[in-house]
């Protein structure tokens, strides 16, 4: 841990805000999530540091609150789609065979549907509550997580060090969880920076649509949509969580780049 | 006469940059000399990390991946060719000095006609018209003992085998009429019986076109064969550099007699005694998918605390042999009987003990270890697998094991990326002693190693061979090590064993065509060995 590059610590800076005003957020909220406290889109003032949205609530404490509910769905999305994603990959890479392409045409299929599309027919069909969100977000994404995870073990799969397991009689578990996992965990670091920040732009995309998160509940996607009619009076209420989605796409990314220089060593990270 | 190529105090430095350090220079090569006539051949022969390829190189003043010649002079024909600058040496390299790479196969485009590729240089050189070009070629061809020399150049690389493709690379340097041609270890990647063909070849076709070599290997036997001088080499210095003779014969230097005297293991052979640990009967195997037999009825014993030797060429199915002792592919029919029971064919339905007494150590360490764990959890997983050991126990027999393989305690937090090829393949020994097997299958285990460390190998096994009492199935295409460790050997060709018997009676005249072969075909340490064998030998090699 000793060095570590500057871009990095920019996104370990600002990983780490947005992550911490989340978690923190109704102690540093300075008013209510839905609470009407001034007039409509009030400019930036000492008593709303980002003004007021379309209805006259807090811009500053909604965008907070909104980070809050934007990053715990689209991380626990994204949990979701790696678990399922990279067991299933590791589980037909392992058993081949059926198994192998009764799986592998699944998720082809699955994928030959337009994410968005499925996503909006489900969600039109239930109800639109928190779980299901994260479960239809992350099963979706999951297809893409089970394609790069199943290609990488594929390759770790036929190594000399998987069949000497095999011929110790490990079993499937051990294969996966300790001779392949480990291995397939730098392609995986990487894709995973890039999965949260879809995650986060499809949540966004749902709900600026109104099949995301339901009022009063906020999110970074339905501030914009809530304040999207205020850009054509030159109200920038709408481009603030457009950036501070943007800035954490970024951060996100300069960490995942920076976790997969250091999982790469095979010198167990004491290289650097 | 002049010398074509004169190398005054070389030094060749490179920067590493090892992660989270500041970058350094190191040197590879340092304070290297030596000059070569016309129609000489000068071996380089050293060690892997020698510097020998990166000496070779610099022959054409080229620096593979950021290496830098950073000291000396390199003349050829009486030109100092690092002074000249790019433009210069785009002049010079592919015709004044040509290249002949390792690995032939992967040195063609595999898209290209071989005859487009051979004739290349010689017309972007403009060093003649493209019918001359041809007809060099086929001369070439026709001089290193391709077949239907006329037509051969319209074969694609991969229609055309191993041992071939190699002489078709050396007639693609010596098509522009070069000064030098620099080999890279030519025959390195070839079988040791298409090796002898190639290495007679390109000897003819060094004397006969009187092209200036350097000829770069490990193999201090093959470069005995074909060089006038020897240069031996170490961490990029100089050990010794004198006629081939005075190396062969006379060595000064205790590297040199190291590597001359290398092999020089002592094993008495011992007598079958007791029942067999391992017998197959009628052994047929083939790969899914096929229609014809990789195996054809093999029939092999061995017994308690020896070694049996499989030997044979590649595609000779030894390796298959161990895929199916070992349950990995199951045999058409046949069995295999191990310490009194017969084996289920299946990997599954075999037992732990099965599994356990049965190890295996393969031929490329760096593979079989998994890269993320540390040496002690490599070395411990089978005792705690098979024998449920756990903590100070584990690592105490831990410890005890990295003792058996002469490395200790220090070892046991590495990772495989920090050991050397011998230590890796002592790490994978170890894993296979963990769990106290009656066997073990030994796959080309010092093929990729050094002959030094090879050697040290060898001594290791039937050293542990006399203390666990354990037998090794050894797999090998070489038979300077199967003389040096086997107690009984089988001869396989195209599938089938061909010669099978205690050691002694096997190496023993009379031999039948294909064992003639393989025996007359492993390099000698010894002057005109190459001329006899070529004009003795009653078979060619099936790779040609």
């Amino acid at each position: 841990m000793r060095h570590i590059p500057i871009s990095a610590l920019i996104g370990l800076f600002f990983t780490s805000l947005y992550f911490l005003a989340a978690i923190f957020a109704p102690f540093i909220a300075p008013y209510g999530m839905a609470e009407v406290v001034g007039d409509v889109w009030e400019q930036s003032s000492s008593d709303f540091l980002l003004g007021t949205d379309s209805i006259g609530r807090d811009l500053l404490s909604r965008m907070i609150y909104g980070g809050r509910t934007t990053i715990f769905i689209a991380t626990a999305a994204t949990v979701v789609s790696f678990v399922t994603g990279a067991s299933l990959g590791f589980f037909a890479a392992v058993i081949g065979g059926a198994v192998d392409q009764a799986l592998s045409r699944f998720v082809d299929l699955m994928m030959s549907i337009p994410t968005l599309i499925f996503a909006l027919v489900i969600l039109s069909v239930m109800p639109v509550t928190v779980p299901m969100l994260i479960i239809v977000m992350g099963l979706l994404d999951s297809t893409r997580v089970y394609r790069l995870a199943r290609a990488v073990a594929v390759d770790i799969n036929v190594m000399d060090f998987v069949e000497a397991a095999k011929l110790r009689g490990e079993g499937r578990t051990w294969i996966i969880f300790r001779e392949i996992l480990p291995n397939a965990l730098s392609p995986l670091v990487a894709e995973l920076g890039l999965r949260f920040i879809f995650m986060v732009l499809f949540l966004s995309t749902l709900s600026f649509l109104g099949l995301g998160v339901q009022p009063p509940e906020a999110d970074w996607g339905g501030i914009v949509k809530e304040n999207k009619e205020g850009i054509v009076y030159g109200i920038p209420a709408a481009i603030v969580p457009a950036i501070a989605i943007a800035t954490l796409a970024i951060s996100v990314n300069l960490v995942a780049d920076w976790v997969l220089n250091r999982t790469t060593s095979l010198k167990g990270g004491r290289g650097g | 006469m002049a010398n074509v190529l004169e190398v005054k105090n070389l030094k060749i430095e490179a920067t590493v940059y090892p992660p989270g350090e500041k970058s350094r220079d190191i040197t590879i090569v340092n304070g290297v000399s030596f000059d070569l006539k016309p129609g000489k051949v000068l071996g380089l022969i050293g060690e892997s990390g020698a510097g020998k390829s990166t000496i070779g190189l610099s022959a054409m003043a080229y620096g593979r991946g950021g290496v830098r010649i950073t000291g000396g002079e390199v003349w050829l024909n009486g030109r100092d060719i690092l002074a000249g600058g790019l433009s210069a040496l785009r002049k010079l390299r592919g015709a004044e000095v040509t290249y002949v790479a390792q690995s032939a196969a992967a040195a063609f485009n595999p898209a290209k006609k071989l005859m487009e590729q051979i004739i290349e240089a010689s017309i972007e050189h403009k060093r003649c018209s493209k019918a001359d070009a041809e007809k060099r070629a086929i001369a070439l061809f026709e001089k290193l003992g391709l077949p239907d020399p006329e037509n051969f150049g319209n074969r694609y690389p991969h229609q055309v085998s191993g041992g071939q493709l190699q002489r078709a690379m050396t007639a693609l340097a010596l098509c522009p009429q070069p000064d030098l041609v620099i080999f890279d270890e030519p025959t390195t990647a070839l079988d040791v019986t298409t090796q002898i063909d190639v290495l007679a070849a390109i000897k003819d076709a060094i004397r006969d076109t009187g092209v200036a070599a350097l000829y770069i290997t490990h193999d201090l036997a093959v470069v005995a064969q074909v060089s006038d001088d020897i240069m031996v080499l170490q961490n990029g210095k100089t050990v010794e550099y004198a006629d081939v003779d005075t190396i062969i014969n006379n060595p000064a230097e205790d590297y040199t007699k190291a590597l001359v005297s290398v092999r020089s293991i002592d094993h008495k052979e011992m007598v079958p005694e007791g029942t067999p640990l391992l017998r197959a009967s009628g052994v047929n195997a083939r790969y899914s998918g096929t229609k014809f037999d990789v195996l054809k009825n093999i029939n092999l014993e061995l017994y308690p605390g020896q070694t049996l030797a499989l030997v044979g060429e590649s595609g000779s199915g030894k390796s298959t042999m161990a895929r199916v002792i070992t349950g990995l592919l199951p045999p058409r029919d046949g069995e295999i009987e191990f310490d009194g029971r017969i084996l289920s064919a299946d990997l599954k339905s075999r037992s732990n003990d099965d599994l356990r007494e049965l190890q295996m150590i393969y031929q490329m360490a760096d593979v079989a270890m998994n890269p993320r764990q540390t040496v002690g959890t490599i070395i411990g997983r089978p005792l705690e697998f098979y024998f449920g050991i756990k903590g100070a126990e584990k690592r105490r027999r831990i410890i005890e094991l990295l003792d058996e393989i002469e490395m200790g305690e220090a070892f046991i937090d590495r990772y495989p990326a920090e050991l050397s090829g011998g230590q890796k393949q002592r790490v994978c020994i170890a894993r296979a002693l963990a769990a106290k097997p009656k066997l073990i299958i030994c796959d080309e285990v010092t093929s990729a190693l050094d002959p030094l460390v090879a050697d040290g190998i060898l001594k290791l096994l039937l050293n542990l061979q006399k203390i666990e009492n354990v037998s090794y199935l050894f797999i090998t295409h070489d038979l300077a090590t199967v003389r040096a460790i086997a107690d009984s050997i089988a001869v396989m060709y195209q599938g089938r064993v061909v010669r099978y018997g205690p050691k002694s009676q096997v190496l023993e005249p009379p031999f039948d065509d294909y064992t003639d072969l393989l025996l007359s075909s492993v390099p000698e340490m010894k002057l005109g060995w190459l001329e006899d064998v070529i004009a003795t030998r009653k078979m060619e090699s099936a790779g040609n």
